[in-house]
């Protein structure tokens, strides 16, 4: 049903930070990750991921210029894997409480080691039945719009009609951006398909 | 209650502000295109305790931001442009709730009442259904006259023949809006329903036997209609005989029964100083009021007029200049020294036997003088025996006459300001029926009649107008005024009329009713001659055995 992918290494109310199992495997940018807190299931969308080496300071050289191809160098250096990891970020965007979805904060952060999963379509399908939690994306810091738009196309290919979906979205946020024209135009034509 | 309430209808936005003397402002919901909609269409609004049924009066664009318009959107995608559709940018509507229709049981036994408030924020407005129409204009029955149909509606909208006599009323709209015909409609509405008498100054020969269509087809008028309810009089019989018209009388006035009163009407057509006028009471005085314009006339000297001149005291140029002037009247051939027969009599006497009476001019129609001097003299004459016969009705237990109705056209020439405190129609316009007389007057030109007899019409019916100053002072005292002027602006050159006042519950814009058709004939109770013999065989049948 959903992938588990990785587990929460640093956690707030509004976003978790997640290290992946798989080096160079992050979730997709914009799509539904799920964590639990107890019986609380807290969903994200994915913010941002990152592949650095897993002792701060300490950079990773190039080791390619011997090897016919890029693969050749993880053959060769098989610590490597173990050297580096990839993180991924979300912002958190709803929870689901007693079985009911709710599209707004959960009462408590993420625990360090929650597993995390990768939603399914049927799950984005459901989740972004409510288009609430744009409001939560478009004060995002950082790349908000991009943010916006790529957690839309996700979402639009779990629908069974993408387009309509995104006109309704872009309707929602054609009110939320009802002061920022620009901000809106930018979204929409990445979103246009 | 919910299923007095039709939620059949489209629904088009909801309400976001407005005011009970502005009016209410609608957004429109975003599936909603600003072109489907038109001004002068009725909607209703579901209020939380009442409905309201109301005219769309304007229609507006707007956007949430207003950076929108400098820098627009890629509309061109179709994706962009759905989504700004409805959201971003969106339609307004302006709407001048005017009654309230059947929100609970005793507000619909009571039937349509004036708003006193405003619907509720965000009370969601649909187009109105046809029963709303019907419900607040009334259901016309088969016999029932109707004058149209509101815009993009099949109910027929009532204009209550009994309301509209009771009170003057006016037809205006530019000239080739259809003046002519609304008016000869209105007049088959009260033959039809025999709200009262009609007497018609007929300047251009368009009531009584046929008129003619904007197409220039030829249509039946009052008399192929109605052959046992109107006659026919003119001025003009030579004229009559051309046109093939067969006339019940021919009107032929004497000149003793001109009255300097008559004269003063016209002094601003015939061009007379306020001298000249003056001396036409001394003329009458001197010679008799019976007397005076045939002696007058039949000066022909220059020095009998200076020595005329010197015994009334009178400045000689004065009474030259009066005499020139008044030669125009010995060219009308319906001015006679002596009438053998007295108009106004059969005119009275038609009248009182329920008969219709159209006055043709035949020629005499384009001398906008002899219209005047012939309309007011008869309208004095008849307005005084309505007066005498309404006073001793009031000490006697006498019936009192039946309502008339006086049909005058380019009626700023009678009711401007500066003669309509003297003239007859004058009177008749402010007394309102205190007579048992009141006016259809039919103006291209409103803004030339006096406003206080304006502010006196009951009902007023008018088709385009584009001048403000006209505009202005049809809708002068109208509640919505300003509302209503961009609905008379935008009316179709043909066949459409804002009509409101007296006769309706609110104001109404109609696209008049089908005339010319033989089916329309049918519809006011004209049968043709085959059809008549049929029915009286019939009749005979059912009577003989």
């Amino acid at each position: 049903m959903v992938d588990r992918i990785g587990e929460v290494i640093e956690a707030s109310t509004g976003e978790f930070m997640a290290q992946c199992y798989e080096l160079h495997q992050p979730p997709p940018f914009g799509s539904l990750v799920m964590t639990k807190e107890g019986e609380v299931e807290i969903y994200g969308v994915v913010s941002g991921a990152t592949t650095t080496s897993i002792e701060p300071g300490r950079r990773p050289i190039a080791r390619g210029s011997e090897e016919a191809d890029e693969e050749g160098i993880y053959r060769s250096s098989p610590q490597l894997a173990k050297l580096l990891r990839t993180e991924f970020s979300a912002l958190v965007v709803g929870h689901r409480e007693n079985e009911r979805l709710h599209h707004y904060l959960p009462p408590r952060p993420a625990r360090i080691h929650s597993f995390v999963y990768l939603c399914d379509t049927d799950v984005v399908a459901l989740f972004s039945q409510s288009l609430d939690f744009l409001s939560i994306l478009v004060s995002a810091q950082g790349q908000a719009d991009e943010l916006v738009a790529a957690s839309l196309r996700h979402a639009a290919a779990a629908h069974k009609a993408p387009r309509d979906f995104l006109v309704k979205a872009g309707k929602d946020l054609a009110v939320l951006l009802g002061g920022e024209t620009n901000r809106l135009n930018t979204i929409l034509r990445r979103i246009r398909g | 209650m919910e299923t007095l309430h039709n939620h059949g209808e489209r629904r088009l936005g909801i309400v976001a502000s407005g005011s009970l003397t502005k009016g209410v402002e609608v957004r429109l919901d975003g599936g909603i295109s600003v072109e489907d909609i038109a001004v002068g269409r009725y909607v209703t609004v579901e209020g939380e305790k009442r409905r309201f049924f109301g005219m769309i009066t304007d229609v507006a664009l707007d956007a949430i931001d207003p950076r929108l318009m400098t820098m627009p959107p890629d509309v061109s995608d179709p994706f962009i442009a759905e989504v700004i559709t409805g959201t971003s940018t969106f339609g307004r509507l302006h709407v001048l709730p005017a009654l309230t229709i059947g929100g609970d049981a005793l507000s619909l036994l009571e039937g349509p009442q004036p708003v006193k408030t405003v619907p509720a924020h965000f009370s969601t407005v649909r187009e109105a259904s046809e029963q709303d129409v019907e419900r607040v204009f009334g259901q016309v029955e088969e016999k029932q006259f109707y004058i149209g149909t509101p815009l993009d509606m099949e109910t027929k909208v009532r204009l209550d023949p009994e309301k509209l006599v009771m009170r003057s009323s006016g037809v205006f709209g530019k000239t080739g809006t259809g003046k002519t015909f609304l008016a000869r409609l209105i007049l088959i509405g009260i033959i039809q329903e025999g709200a009262a008498v009609n007497l018609v100054f007929d300047m251009h020969n368009e009531y009584g036997w046929e008129g003619t269509s904007e197409e220039g087809r030829k249509v039946k008028a009052l008399k192929q209609l109605f052959p046992s309810k109107v006659a026919v009089f003119t001025l003009d019989e030579e004229n009559a005989r051309r046109r093939k018209v067969s006339t019940d009388f021919v009107v032929e006035i004497g000149y003793d029964e001109v009255e300097p009163d008559d004269i003063a009407m016209l002094h601003e057509t015939l061009g007379l100083t306020d001298a000249a006028v003056q001396a036409t009471y001394r003329l009458a005085r001197r010679f008799g009021e019976r007397n005076w314009l045939e002696s007058f006339l039949a000066i022909e000297g220059r020095e009998e007029l200076n020595e005329l001149a010197q015994s009334l005291g009178e400045h000689e140029a004065t009474l030259a200049a009066l005499r020139r002037r008044l030669e125009m009247l010995r060219r009308l051939r319906f001015l006679v020294p002596h009438a053998s027969e007295n108009a106004i009599q059969r005119i009275l006497e038609s009248l009182d036997r329920g008969i219709h009476v159209v006055l043709e001019f035949g020629r005499y129609g384009d001398d906008i003088a002899s219209y005047i001097l012939v309309a007011n003299l008869l309208t004095r004459r008849i307005h005084e025996r309505y007066r005498e016969r309404v006073e001793r009705a009031k000490g006697e237990d006498v019936a009192r006459p039946r309502p008339l109705v006086i049909t005058i056209e380019e009626a700023h020439k009678f009711l401007n300001p500066d003669i309509s405190g003297q003239t007859i129609f004058g009177t008749i316009a402010r007394e309102m029926r205190k007579y048992n007389v009141t006016l259809l007057v039919i103006d291209q030109r409103p803004s030339g009649i006096d406003d206080e007899v304006m502010s006196q019409l009951g009902t007023k019916i008018t088709c385009l107008l584009d001048d403000e100053r006209d505009i202005d002072s049809v809708l002068a005292g109208v509640s919505g005024k300003s509302e209503l002027k961009s609905v008379l602006a935008k009316l179709d050159s043909k066949q459409q009329a804002l009509i409101f006042g007296h006769a309706v519950p609110m104001p109404v814009v109609v696209r008049t009713r089908e005339y010319g058709s033989p089916q329309s004939y049918k519809e006011f109770g004209f049968r043709e001659a085959l059809e008549r013999k049929k029915k009286a065989e019939e009749e005979a049948k059912d009577l003989w055995g």
